[in-house]
């Protein structure tokens, strides 16, 4: 395990859901599942976070909230979508104000089904996450190193 | 001599003991909320990986500021560490914290400028403790200089009671504990995004957080200046005394809720005149 | 020394050529020569004096002459205020004006005194003329070019500049012949000079609320003078003295305690702080001096002159006990402050509370603190007033919250202010060096409650600088742009200002040794070194590290590759950093404020409490002590 698989910090965005999901993210910060144990922490700030999880479709509303949150982030940097919802836009998928899954507006690396999503599901898409993540920097360093050379 | 390498071991390692204790601190947390906690050496990848992230920033200067912040908190440990003179040293202290202060409302982004409003508020309620503290160890010791202070033949918590008291109440809020965790906290439980810190990402936050560590190291350092005295024994005395005064504070964290600002300030300059001011008019009457 | 009348003589010369001259360059230009003059002829006595072997000299001991003059002079302000009092319907102000001058001069035909030495140059005398020469001088020549600006802004006022630079060169005069002289009626006098002018300072623009705050510095101080008459009879009759060094060294508890009276009404002590307060409504310039080179100084350096006599007495505590009281309220007062030039008014009253505090203690270690404030603050406060008055000139208002990201719209008025306040109360810069000795001061005098007040006080201090402080740096694009129209002669006030609070703080050992030093051994006779010299290497490194950290970094910061992103505002940030969307899908501009506490620190809430204690404890001290002593 690299630097960031010891430590993956996410920002947890609530884009249209029905707020199913939200609690069972919730969930796994409680002490049943801990994911503080693998060195996660759920911050609201994402300036500081690695790994962006978003639940529900998103709107017309929160799209450009989704960007610019996005944007704030520092590479290297996941998204986890969670749920149906936030994969392909689920049961509101037709809705005049839905524009689908998060991936309508941002790359999505993960997409973690259910309705809801359980939280062994999301601990495991977070876990994916957390490879991809160390995929990532490589290239990002590597990236790095040949800009400055 | 003995000085020099007290101030380079202390630049050296202060960071890593900070980051040890605050690894102490997550898993004891954790075990008091029936967590498991993350692994003992939590801190040290967060602030690899930290490092490791792409350098994002508001503006030109935050990352100025913070470094000075960084700085003179070094500077003030060296200070303590050295044995030079401690009101010099806590003044200094509340000199980097405004270099904080600075960094943080340089971003002029509401969450941050809210927490550094908060964090000159904390600062406000912890400083005449500190000055008065330092009044104390004069009165008890003869002397402002932190050697001095460690050579005496008694260790100067008999004549200080008061103030350790006092200092521990207040070194709540260096640490950044609940109930006094206004301007920003260690844990993801701040109702104001990330407070102080919300616009500090990557490497900047990592040496914000390093600049953290000597503090609770350089805090640390004063408890156990209330403890040493000139026999060797109570060099481990004052270390016990730390971690159990660390233990306290972790404990205080755990049980208690964050107050508004306003009682943080009625409490700590309360707390302040009953129990340092108390002392020190007790001390000075004794004189 | 022929010098000594040339000194004073000039500023009075220049004060009755300058409102004759209407055209404004012209005036200007007179204006530049009478402070460069002003500066010359200070330098030329200081060289003078330090190649006499800087000893304390005595002159003057036949005067009648002027000695009429003087009550000539003194007749002509009763007069004035008179005229002024009956013009205006302040009536009451009369009664205290008749009073004193018909006290003062049946004193001075009652009690014939044994001739002796007027005037007299010692180290403090010497100190107190370069701060008013130099830092009087240039505050003139900042006037020039602020007077020029003020008068575009406020078309309402009618323009009276030829007669406000006047006035600034008659202060300066009177503060030069107040902290010459020896004989206290002549001090007595030049007193008088000062509170008038002060007086006539504060009403320039004739607004309603001008007159009233000037005629409030008027009666209060003329309570401070009415105390300085009596003094004078009762040393006179009792005595035999009106010599200020033989009445200190009698330690004759009235008029000891009447003319610490005085010093605490000239220097804006609680209860009588209202005084500099409300003249904050006079040009900036005018406060710039009131504050920082002359009027209030004037209080402190009778009260240092007093301290040999006040060390352990009743008078002592009482002086120290209104010093530290005034220090911790001003400072929470100032914190409910968002008008620049309030705050900096109640810093002042704040910090002279500190210095007086001092005073009133009078042991050694005391008074070097004091001295060393006074020199610090002087220097500090003058640049931060001018750096406000061409702010507010810039922008239009000296509101605070007005100034917020000001380091993006004037930088340069935003170094000179930053430096300023750096100043007044950061680490390494003198300040609070002063106030580490004054700490260490209060606790070897065993005085408890003086130790809570600086305790607490330096805590109010921090805030509401550090919250002032926080509004400049901020990067924080407003809508309104603003031009600098600070003239160069401002500039050059104030770079000189900036540069004199850098430097003061690297030759701090040296200002210690040459210049405090003397002070404290013409005062008691006797000096060992406060500091030790370990701490005065310490301070050496600590300003290394404040000059030359920020300078790598600086460097290190520009070499690190940054990637710029907006700030967070929820996600809802318009990408410029000032607009967010709104709930109603609207951009709204953000708009940040500082935290005032206006309901724990208001003045409302604090001032009356403070006047009604600070007034308490002068009345039944007074009593005590003059009771005590008849």
């Amino acid at each position: 395990m690299g630097k960031l698989a010891k430590s993956p910090w996410m920002l947890h965005y609530d884009g249209s859901s029905c707020n199913g999901c939200d609690i069972e993210v919730l969930a796994c910060t409680t002490p049943v599942y801990d994911v503080e144990r693998f060195g996660i922490i759920n911050t609201g700030d994402p300036f500081q976070a690695d790994i962006l999880l978003i639940t529900g479709g998103i709107n017309s509303q929160s799209e450009s909230v989704v960007k610019q949150i996005y944007s704030q982030m520092p590479n290297p940097k996941v998204v986890v979508a969670v749920g149906i919802c936030a994969c392909t836009g689920g049961i509101f998928k037709e809705c005049y104000n839905i524009k689908g899954g998060v991936d309508t507006v941002i790359p999505v690396d993960i997409y973690v089904p259910g309705c809801a999503a359980r939280p062994q599901a999301i601990i495991d898409g977070v876990v994916k996450a957390v490879e991809l993540l160390q995929k990532k920097r490589e290239a990002f360093a590597s990236q790095r190193k040949k800009s400055g050379t | 001599m003995m000085r020099v390498v007290s101030v380079i071991l202390y630049l050296l390692l202060a960071p890593f003991a900070g980051a040890l204790l605050d690894g102490f601190d997550r898993i004891i947390t954790a075990r008091m909320q029936g967590r498991k906690g993350p692994p003992f050496f939590q801190p040290f990848y967060d602030l690899s990986k930290l490092f490791s992230k792409q350098m994002i920033a508001v503006n030109g200067v935050q990352l100025l500021l913070i470094l000075s912040y960084l700085v003179f908190l070094a500077v003030a440990g060296s200070m303590l560490f050295a044995g030079a003179d401690i009101l010099m040293c806590l003044f200094l202290l509340s000199t980097a914290d405004m270099f904080l202060v600075m960094a943080a409302s340089s971003d002029s982004s509401p969450f941050a400028t809210m927490g550094a409003s908060r964090e000159m508020l904390q600062m406000m309620a912890y400083e005449p403790l500190t000055l008065l503290l330092a009044v104390g160890f004069y009165l008890a010791t003869g002397s402002f200089q932190v050697v001095d202070i460690i050579h005496m033949p008694l260790s100067s918590v008999l004549m200080m009671p008061g103030f350790l008291l006092g200092f521990m109440f207040i070194t709540a809020i260096k640490l950044r504990k609940s109930p006094f965790d206004l301007s920003t906290s260690h844990h993801a439980h701040q109702e104001m995004v990330k407070g102080l810190t919300t616009e500090m990402a990557g490497p900047i936050l990592a040496i914000m957080n390093i600049a953290e560590y000597y503090e609770i190291t350089l805090m640390l350092g004063i408890v156990a200046l209330f403890f040493l005295n000139q026999n060797w024994w109570s060099w481990p005395l004052a270390i016990v005394a730390c971690l159990f005064m660390y233990f306290l504070e972790i404990l205080w964290d755990n049980v208690s809720a964050r107050v508004k600002w306003r009682t943080l300030l009625d409490s700590c300059w309360v707390v302040t005149l009953l129990t340092g001011g108390l002392n020190f008019l007790i001390l000075m009457l004794i004189k | 020394m022929g010098i000594l009348p040339i000194l004073i003589g000039w500023p009075l010369l220049i004060a009755a050529i300058v409102p004759l001259i209407k055209q404004e360059r012209i005036r200007g230009y007179v204006v530049y020569a009478g402070a460069g003059g002003v500066m010359v002829l200070a330098a030329a006595l200081l060289g003078m004096w330090l190649t006499n072997g800087a000893q304390a000299m005595a002159f003057y001991q036949e005067t009648e002459w002027v000695n009429y003059l003087m009550i000539a002079g003194e007749l002509f302000l009763t007069g004035l205020i008179v005229y002024l009092s009956i013009k205006y319907r302040k009536y009451p102000v009369i009664l205290l004006s008749v009073g004193q001058t018909a006290l003062g001069i049946w004193t001075e035909f009652r009690f014939p005194m044994q001739p002796a030495c007027h005037m007299q140059i010692d180290s403090l005398s010497m100190l107190m003329c370069m701060i008013a020469a130099f830092i009087g001088g240039l505050i003139c020549i900042y006037a020039v070019g602020y007077m020029k600006a003020y008068h575009q802004h406020h078309k309402e006022f009618q323009d009276r500049s030829g007669f406000f630079f006047s006035m600034l060169f008659l202060f300066l005069a009177a503060m030069f012949g107040l902290v010459l002289s020896e004989n206290l009626i002549w001090m007595y006098f030049f007193w008088e000079v000062t509170s008038v002018i002060s007086f006539l300072l504060i009403g320039y623009t004739r607004t309603e609320e001008a007159v009233n705050n000037s005629f409030r510095a008027l009666w209060m101080n003329l309570v401070g003078g009415f105390g300085f008459a009596i003094a004078i009879a009762v040393a006179a009759a009792t005595l035999g003295t009106v010599q200020l060094e033989a009445v200190v060294q009698t330690g004759a508890v009235i008029p000891v305690a009447l003319l610490a009276l005085a010093g605490l009404t000239k220097s804006a002590q609680l209860p009588f702080s209202s005084w500099l307060l409300g003249a904050m409504v006079a040009p900036t310039p005018s406060s710039a001096l009131l504050h920082s080179a002359t009027m209030v100084k004037a209080g402190v350096f009778l009260l240092i002159r007093l301290s040999p006599a006040l060390a352990g007495t009743m008078t002592g505590q009482m002086v120290s006990l209104i010093g530290g009281f005034t220090f911790i309220a001003a400072s929470m007062m100032a914190i409910a402050q968002n008008d620049g030039k309030k705050v900096l008014a109640f810093s002042t009253v704040s910090n002279l509370g500190l210095i007086v505090a001092c005073a009133g203690i009078g042991a050694e270690e005391t008074i070097w603190a004091a001295v060393l404030l006074m020199i610090f603050h002087s220097v500090s406060k003058s640049m931060l007033f001018q750096a406000v008055g061409s702010v507010e000139n810039s922008l239009g208002s000296r509101d605070i919250e007005n100034m917020h990201g000001l380091i993006l719209r004037l930088p340069k008025l935003t170094y000179i202010m930053g430096i300023g306040i750096a100043g007044m109360y950061l680490a390494p810069f003198g300040m609070l060096i002063s106030k580490w000795v004054a700490l260490k001061a209060f606790v070897d005098a065993g005085n408890f409650l003086l130790v809570i007040f600086l305790a607490f006080g330096s805590a109010t201090t921090m805030f509401y600088w550090t919250k002032w402080l926080t509004k400049l740096v901020s990067m924080h694009r407003t809508k309104e742009e603003a031009r600098d129209v600070t003239h160069r002669d401002q500039y050059f006030s104030m770079f000189i200002h900036a540069g004199c609070v850098l430097l003061l703080c690297l030759l701090f050992p040296w200002l210690a040794t040459t210049v405090v030093n003397p002070i404290i051994l013409e005062l008691f006779g006797a000096s060992h070194e406060v500091l030790s010299m370990s701490i005065l290497t310490t301070m050496a490194i600590m300003l290394v590290s404040v000059l030359f950290v920020p300078a790598t970094m600086f460097l290190v910061t520009r070499w690190a590759h940054k990637e710029y992103v907006p700030i967070y505002m929820g996600g809802a940030n318009e990408g410029d950093n000032t607009y967010f969307v709104n709930s109603y899908g609207e951009p709204e501009h953000l708009y940040l404020t500082n935290w005032y506490l206006r309901f724990e620190f208001g003045m409302r809430r604090l001032m009356r409490p403070s006047v009604i204690l600070s007034s308490g404890i002068l009345i039944v001290m007074l009593c005590l002590i003059i009771g005590g002593a008849v």
